[in-house]
């Protein structure tokens, strides 16, 4: 693993590896000295294009945890928002000696172009671009998923193992959603099924194509599938121009809700073992009522914690390897059989 | 860590032990190694109160296992569940950017935890020290024991460090070059120290 820029360069055994390290991780996170000296001496920069709170924070905590040196770069304010241009940004990241860039930009393909590009030496990690892929929001969820719902109902240890047969609904915004994309990808390679239930605006083109069935229903997904797992997907108004509540895209919040939201009458259709996913910000109200997000059966706070363990194990996995003679990282590639 | 150089395991080794390799431990000598050690500890701590054995894996868990039930054999009202904790020093080590990424272990302590204690660390094969250079700074991040000290099956010398074992199983002069495999019951199906002639040099 040289990179990581979508759940779809993943294999089976790569992403349970992945999931299994972030297992080993979250185990030294009980502790009381939570800092590892692992990733002493090296440095990653958070180059952050496009808003983000939690994502910036939890990368920042996972490389700190690891002992690694963490610069912040964000668009605002820095010399991007003179009319600096990608590459003349990485360039400048490059001469300081980064060994990682974490990614986030509001173009789809973002972190391709600067990990195909030669400008930078360091691994590239895709923190979301554009509506294309969020990589580790999708290992975090499988994550979460694994240890909620695998090996006897989560008490067993889940090392090791997938998601084979497990079902997942990804409810709302699927169109400007890269959480949606990445979590199809990833969990239908760990053998789970994946449905995606939004409204017909709301569904991107050439959908059919997606290893996953589309349904525009929720009530029927709920009430015949029993899915182990449902998501919720935010509603992205910032994405959705301006103009009437929905942009467009539906009539008004509240038929939205009616229609797409989580509510308690909702979560009562759901089996007894069903886990509630969200991948924040939520808007409480429009995809998820209160009733809902507070439920035992909520685990999004435990999602957010997740992600500090699966973004350690990915930066380990990523910078913790051989250093070649040149002073670039040896890429693990047919090493260790991380693809 | 098992022949000190690559920690990863070699399987096939075993199935060609012709290529210049010596048996020079049984299970018999093994076991009479574990017992006399598990004696050891006990007069040295005057007992096993407080006493924790941590196993650095993957071959120093079983043995820490085969030294708390002997010590549990001797001393009366002694779990010998309760003595034995897993230490993973991967995060720890120094060497990692010059091997491909190592897979993370468990860390498991006993449910009294280390501090105050005395934590016995056993391992395999004591070779450069510096997985137990790994191990004490490990050790810090977790708690702080009253004292530290180090069981090893084979000490086969050749150290880079200040680090001496407090009880040893059996020193092996060997040269820088050759491996020395410890294989157990528990891992490998049988008890037995190896030596191999290296091929390669001198890794670290």
């Amino acid at each position: 693993m040289r990179h990581l820029l979508s759940t779809g360069d993943l294999d089976r055994e790569t992403a349970v590896h992945v999931l299994d390290t972030a297992a080993g991780m979250a185990a030294t996170q009980s502790r009381e000295i939570k800092k590892l000296p692992t990733l002493r001496g090296r440095t990653v920069v958070n180059l952050f294009f496009e808003d983000s709170t939690r994502t910036r924070i939890s990368f920042e905590t996972a490389a700190k945890r690891l002992s690694a040196d963490v610069i912040n770069f964000s668009a605002k304010g820095s010399s991007v928002s003179k009319g600096e241009s990608l590459k003349d940004t990485a360039l400048t990241l490059q001469a300081m000696g980064a060994d990682a860039v974490v990614i986030r930009h509001s173009a789809s393909g973002a972190p391709h172009t600067l990990a195909r590009s030669g400008w930078v030496d360091g691994a590239v990690v895709n923190a979301g671009d554009g509506t294309h892929q969020h990589p580790t929001q999708a290992l975090l969820d499988a994550y979460t998923i694994r240890r909620h719902l695998v090996g006897a109902g989560g008490t067993a240890d889940p090392a090791g193992r997938d998601l084979a047969g497990l079902r997942v609904a990804v409810v709302g915004d699927v169109l400007h959603s890269r959480v949606a994309r990445s979590n199809v990808d990833l969990l239908t390679t760990l053998g789970a099924e994946v449905t995606l239930v939004a409204p017909p605006t709301l569904v991107p083109v050439g959908v059919e194509a997606w290893p996953c069935r589309v349904s525009y229903h929720l009530d029927p997904v709920l009430a015949d599938q029993r899915p182990d797992a449902v998501m919720m997907l935010r509603v992205q108004r910032e994405r959705m121009g301006a103009g009437a509540a929905g942009g467009g895209y539906f009539p008004t919040p509240l038929e939205y809700t009616r229609g797409y939201g989580l509510d308690a009458r909702r979560l009562a259709l759901l089996p007894d073992h069903a886990i509630v996913m969200h991948p924040g910000p939520m808007n409480r109200g429009l995809e998820i009522s209160a009733d809902a997000a507070d439920s035992p059966r909520a685990v999004i706070v435990e999602q957010v914690a997740n992600g500090v363990a699966v973004r350690m194990a990915v930066l380990y996995l990523l910078l913790a390897g051989e250093v070649s003679p040149a002073g670039g990282h040896e890429r693990l590639d047919d090493r260790t059989g991380i693809a | 860590m098992t022949s000190g150089p690559t920690a990863p395991d070699r399987p096939d080794r075993r199935d060609r032990p012709d290529r210049g390799t010596a048996v020079v431990l049984g299970a018999p000598e093994i076991g009479r190694a574990l017992t006399r050690i598990a004696h050891e500890v006990l007069e040295r701590n005057k007992g096993a109160d407080d006493l924790v054995l941590l196993g650095i894996p993957t071959r120093g868990l079983p043995l820490a296992e085969r030294l708390a039930r002997r010590v549990a054999a001797v001393e009366a009202g002694v779990d010998p569940a309760a003595l034995v904790g897993v230490l993973d020093v991967t995060m720890y080590r120094d060497d990692l950017s010059r091997h491909p990424t190592r897979p993370i272990g468990t860390t498991r302590l006993p449910a009294s935890g280390i501090d105050g204690k005395v934590v016995v660390l056993v391992d395999d094969v004591l070779f450069s020290g510096r997985t137990i250079r790994a191990a004490l700074d490990a050790i810090n991040d977790l708690g702080r024991p009253r004292a530290v000290q180090l069981a090893t099956l084979v000490d086969r010398g050749h150290r880079e460090l200040p680090i001496r074992a407090d009880y040893v199983g059996k020193n092996l002069p060997t040269a820088q070059a050759e491996r020395v495999r410890v294989l157990v019951e528990e891992i490998d199906g049988e008890d037995a120290v190896h030596i191999e002639a290296g091929e390669e040099g001198p890794a670290r």
